[in-house]
């Protein structure tokens, strides 16, 4: 059993909302200080997916990040948690795209890697929150896909997932090889082991460049990418809070009761 | 090969009717249509669905592909993508509009890539960019903490809408329109995957998503106990309870009461957020409603900033004499 699980380095989405600024002439984030970026929580849920299958039916875990300035500490923790292999995209021609670019070089690394029977991802990223990369790939590989599952089980050379719906899931099953993409449903991923961590450490992640996969260059980051954005912008609140208040705790409760019904907001 | 031109919208059904999410596009389509002076198609896909293309006329569109089959039953991926394809080397449309439901997030993405294009999730506005006919896709981005434009430099422009961020159109039932029923031509052996079982776990109520008023508790609830009273007041104003993402990882309420980024999406007239401090992913999931009223012990939660109205208090006490004064004042 062969598990690829492509993960991405984030800005913390759990940042406090105040420290979110944005440079409006780059359209981009300006990272807040003193918090350091992590793995996007879906993509934390598609590491323990996989190692679940891997603790009930063996396996390797290959993880597979693309990016620039990616963290040792921050990229490594799916080792920390059990995985077993990290290859690291790390180069400018790789960002700066789009979600296509980005699903066409982790295709083309996943092609390298040669043998797989799943791969999983997370539903959609913390910072671009696109939703798309999962799809793409696995297009572009030929295989199905399943998108955001709570539940993955493999049963010989078929998976059966649990994927999640507005008023409940579905089961649906299909042949390997496939991707299947997570979502929090799936429940919260295991804490890293010390014995994990110290063999993170010891682990250096593989790094392949365009030429290492066999890239195109021209269909990579912004040579590549069929989206452009023209704004990135932080949403005006207009609205200004009316604080209401009254002699104790009840009161302002029943004060709050009679604004509503005044201004028909509750009828 | 011929100029995109048109806008292409994939209907989703709710009891053999139109689902509300697919008005909306149908209605945001519309105005995409007149601004671009091309014509709005409805594509229906399933079985038995050809009774709807009236309804579909109706909300505005010019053109109803039916495409009807057994094997299109229930969503599957590959079928869904096959028969769209179908419908697209037909109409072969500048822009395709899907809802950001269990549907849209799924099908939108695959079929985009399948025609070489691109595609844009859980957008929430949409306009046409003059002179260059460019669709500027406005959506939220680091979890509702900003906002994105995008144009695509692909066609057919694939969108996801997110539910309630359009607007549907009156009715009409004197429009006149086309309908035009296509074959599916599903080889079951390419559709790759089997739906063994669908498992409905919410039925009670009203629904989160459907509620203009919703009731939601945070982390500082404190346990199961106290969102019984949260339900209570729900249940008084005839709306839905929800919650933040705390008191659902510790299992205090179900996980299909959150509301959040990894939630629902809720945009009702009244939401009453009781001691929920305002984190970015919940925002992400309520920010889209018309009245936010917090209720918080802390004067400086982030919540009051998105609020219209706000008490500081402990929600023991605060909560229950609203319940009760709002009692009084409806009248039940």
């Amino acid at each position: 059993m062969n598990i690829i699980v492509c993960v991405k380095q984030v800005p913390d989405p759990e940042a406090p909302p105040a420290s979110f600024k944005i440079d409006s002439v780059t359209n981009k984030v300006i990272p807040p200080p003193g918090v350091p970026p992590v793995i996007s929580p879906f993509d934390e849920q598609a590491v323990e997916a996989a190692l679940r299958i891997k603790d009930a039916k063996g396996g390797k875990i290959t993880v597979i990040s693309l990016g620039v300035n990616l963290l040792r500490d921050v990229v490594k923790k799916p080792l920390s948690m059990g995985a077993d292999e990290l290859i690291l995209l790390e180069d400018p021609a790789y960002v700066e795209g789009d979600s296509w670019t980005t699903a066409y070089a982790l295709a083309m690394a996943i092609k390298k890697v040669g043998q797989f029977d799943l791969i999983i991802c997370g539903r959609q990223a913390a910072d671009t929150d696109a939703g798309q990369v999962g799809s793409a790939l696995a297009e572009i590989l030929g295989i199905p896909s399943i998108t955001v599952a709570k539940k993955i089980e493999v049963n010989d050379s078929k998976i059966k997932v649990e994927k999640v719906t507005a008023d409940g899931f579905d089961v649906i099953e299909t042949a390997m090889p496939a991707l299947v993409t997570v979502s929090n449903e799936l429940g919260e991923p295991r804490y890293a082991t010390i014995k994990g961590i110290m063999a993170a450490k010891r682990k250096e992640p593989i790094i392949w460049k365009p030429a290492d996969i066999g890239a195109d260059t021209a269909k990579l980051g912004a040579t590549g990418k069929r989206m452009s954005m023209l704004k990135l912008f932080q949403p005006v609140k207009e609205a200004k809070c009316e604080m209401v208040t009254g002699e104790n705790e009840e009161d302002a409760a029943a004060n709050l009761a009679k604004k509503l019904v005044e201004a028909k907001l509750l009828s | 090969m011929a100029e995109n031109k048109g806008i292409m919208i994939l209907a989703e059904f709710l009891d053999g009717k139109l689902a509300p999410i697919s008005k909306e596009i149908l209605g945001a389509g519309s105005k995409l249509s007149k601004d671009l002076s091309e014509p709005l198609v409805a594509v229906l896909i399933g079985e038995g669905v050809n009774g709807i293309a009236p309804e579909a006329i109706a909300q505005g569109a010019d053109v109803v592909y039916v495409v009807e089959d057994a094997l299109l039953k229930d969503y599957r991926t590959d079928a869904y993508v096959v028969a769209v394809e179908k419908v697209a080397a037909q109409v072969n449309p500048r822009i395709i509009l899907a809802g950001q439901t269990t549907m849209g997030r799924d099908l939108a993405p695959r079929l985009a890539f399948h025609l070489n294009s691109a595609v844009t999730m859980d957008c929430i506005d949409l306009a046409i960019e003059a002179g260059t006919k460019k669709l500027l896709m406005t959506k939220p981005v680091y979890g509702g903490n900003a906002r994105a434009i995008f144009t695509s430099d692909v066609l057919p422009n694939v969108v996801t809408v997110r539910v309630k961020a359009m607007t549907a159109l009156a009715p009409d039932g004197s429009r006149k329109g086309q309908v035009v029923t296509l074959a599916a031509g599903l080889d079951a052996a390419a559709i790759r995957t089997n739906v063994l079982q669908k498992v409905v776990q919410e039925v009670q109520g009203i629904k989160l998503e459907d509620a203009s008023v919703v009731v939601s508790g945070g982390r500082g609830i404190g346990g199961p106990e106290g969102f019984k009273q949260i339900e209570s007041l729900a249940k008084l104003l005839k709306g839905a309870m929800g919650a933040s993402r705390p008191p659902c990882d510790s299992g205090w309420v179900p996980e299909t009461k959150q509301v959040g980024l990894t939630g629902k999406i809720v945009s009702p007239d009244v939401y009453i957020a009781v001691a929920i401090s305002g984190s970015s992913q919940h925002l992400a999931g309520c920010s889209g409603s018309k009245n936010i009223i917090a209720i918080n012990r802390d004067a400086e939660a982030n919540i009051f900033k998105e609020a219209r109205f706000g008490v500081v208090g402990d929600w023991k006490k605060v909560v229950p004499a609203l319940e009760a004064k709002l009692h009084e004042l409806l009248g039940r």
